[in-house]
């Protein structure tokens, strides 16, 4: 599964378990403006982990503010 | 207390409302009623820190006691801290069993009122911070204003320029510093539960932030939002968690010209250190160093910290001294040794630090274990780079070959999530879940932790 499809069902999931309302997530969305709170992030970051082995926000040279930026940053430590 | 030779242009900013510090001490919200408080041990539960903050200066000196409530707090632990306190007051809105809890006295703070008041400060006002213990209930440290400014005794008047920001809530330790540093000299802009991290970076650039302080979670959140290159600090800090090397990395880069400190500080321990190099942890050169706002000792891997800063006691019956017979603080955080530096390696008895919040594993394994087909489990911290650690467990399914081959591990899984989302606070909810052969129980009978 692409990266993107990956962590789109992610952000899904975990929005799910946290009972909150995600917007469609496009490029220029803001991280700040998904409705996800600090420990979302938290838990889609471990997830991912999980699922493509990598973890790029522990040496991230500029940390993301959009959900482009947030793939883009996986995409680039992938494969 | 007051803010001392307070210059017309230094101010008091919230969300809404701002008053300029020359004020405090000279206006009340506390509608005429301060007299009544005088002697009084008081349980202060006002939502709004500015408010707070007004009332604080207010009842300091007159009030025997204030126990500082965060906004947070849920009411379930009220009885439990009003009784360790002997509050028989109460400032904030009205709960409905008050009477039931002995509190004679309710007070609800309006807007801050010029008031002739004849402020006679006739004791030394204890005041109660809150932080958490073994079960979710919350642990009682008495602290003076001699304890809580103890850190900051001894230096300079900043300049008149400097406006002090936290993104912590007053009512906790790292945020009441800061306060307490801005009665002192400067000016100071208050966060807010409600506010945005957008808007607070917006507010705060406004008034001209010079010195900023937060949680490593904290700036990661303002990292994240877009909105941190609003503020152009002098300085910036960290504390209330471990502060990994890619923060403080990020933060350099973001504001290439402030200082950018990370202290290690607690409820109990008062203020430890700051380190200013740039680098995770501490250099080892610190402990037993003369000259420090605290002594610094290292014994079986934990840190431990003396100085005037650390809290006087704990409220309540049945607690362990706060200090050792030496006047010790055990801070509970495990450090280790690499080449000249100590790093910090989390909290011992396992307490996972989720994003500032307290996590202790025994009450997230009490409710996987009430589940049939888990025989044991074990919960952990996992390192994470946006919260500092996320919850792990490790679950023994239980051996009755039946339930093996009936509920398949994703079921059972999803089982454990569902019980732990019913039972616990979001944050305490394992991130991860996964099934072990066997967990190791050592000769006490107790499960064998990586992290003692």
């Amino acid at each position: 599964m692409p990266v993107r499809k990956t962590i789109e069902a992610h952000f899904e999931q975990v929005a799910r378990e946290q009972h909150r309302q995600l917007g469609a997530l496009t490029d220029d969305l803001e991280l700040l403006h998904t409705g996800l709170d600090s420990l979302s992030f938290a838990l889609i970051v471990a997830r991912l982990e999980d699922s493509l082995g990598v973890d790029p926000f522990e040496s991230v040279e500029r940390f993301p503010v959009t959900f482009g930026d947030f793939v883009r940053l996986y995409e680039s430590h992938s494969g | 207390m007051t803010a001392a030779g307070a210059s017309s242009d230094r101010f008091l900013a919230g969300v809404d409302a701002s008053l300029p510090l020359a004020e405090l001490g000279r206006v009340s919200t506390l509608g005429g009623r301060l007299a009544e408080l005088r002697g009084r041990s008081v349980m202060l539960v006002t939502p709004d820190p500015f408010t707070a903050a007004i009332v604080l200066i207010e009842l300091d000196g007159v009030a025997r006691r204030v126990v500082l409530c965060p906004p947070d707090l849920s009411p379930a632990h009220f009885p439990q801290i009003v009784g360790e306190a002997g509050c028989d007051a109460w400032v904030g809105d009205p709960g409905t069993n008050l009477a039931d809890l002995g509190v004679r006295t309710v007070v609800v703070p309006g807007l801050p009122v010029a008031m002739d008041l004849e402020r006679r400060e006739t004791q030394e006002t204890e005041w109660i911070l809150l932080t958490s213990g073994t079960t979710g209930a919350p642990k009682l440290v008495l602290h003076t204003l001699a304890t809580l400014t103890n850190a900051f005794a001894g230096k300079e008047r900043p300049a008149p320029q400097t406006v002090w920001s936290t993104f912590y809530d007053i009512r906790r330790f790292g945020g009441l510093q800061i306060f307490l540093r801005g009665l002192l000299g400067g000016s100071l802009v208050l966060s807010s539960p409600n506010e945005s991290i957008v808007d607070f970076l917006t507010r705060a650039a406004a008034a001209g932030v010079t010195h900023i302080s937060g949680t490593p979670s904290h700036w990661r959140k303002a990292l994240i939002s877009g909105a941190i290159a609003r503020i152009s600090p002098r300085q910036v800090r960290l504390s209330g968690e471990i502060a990994d090397q890619a923060v403080l990395d990020a933060l350099r880069r973001t504001f290439p010209g402030a200082i950018v400190a990370h202290a290690f500080a607690s409820t109990e321990a008062g203020v430890g250190f700051e380190v200013r190099d740039g680098l995770a942890g501490f250099p080892a050169a610190l402990v037993g160093a003369p000259d420090l706002p605290a002594e610094i000792d290292v014994a079986e891997g934990h840190l431990r910290l003396r100085s005037g800063g650390a809290g006087r006691c704990y409220l309540g019956t049945d607690t362990t001294p706060l200090k050792s017979a030496d006047g010790f603080v055990d801070t509970g955080d495990r450090l280790e040794r690499r080449g000249d530096r100590y790093h910090f390696m989390g909290r011992s008895g396992g307490i996972i630090n989720v994003g500032g919040q307290k996590v202790h594993p025994e009450e997230v394994e009490a409710v996987i274990n009430a589940l049939p087909g888990v025989h044991i489990s074990r919960v952990a911290a996992r390192k994470n780079s946006i919260t500092g650690a996320v919850v792990a467990a490790e679950v023994v399914r239980s051996t009755a070959a039946a339930s093996r081959e009936e509920i398949p591990n994703e079921e059972l899984q999803r089982a454990i999530l569902d019980a732990c989302r019913k039972a616990l606070a979001a944050h305490k909810v394992p991130a991860s879940i996964r099934f072990v052969p066997t967990l190791e129980v050592g000769a006490s009978g107790k499960l064998v932790r990586a992290n003692a």
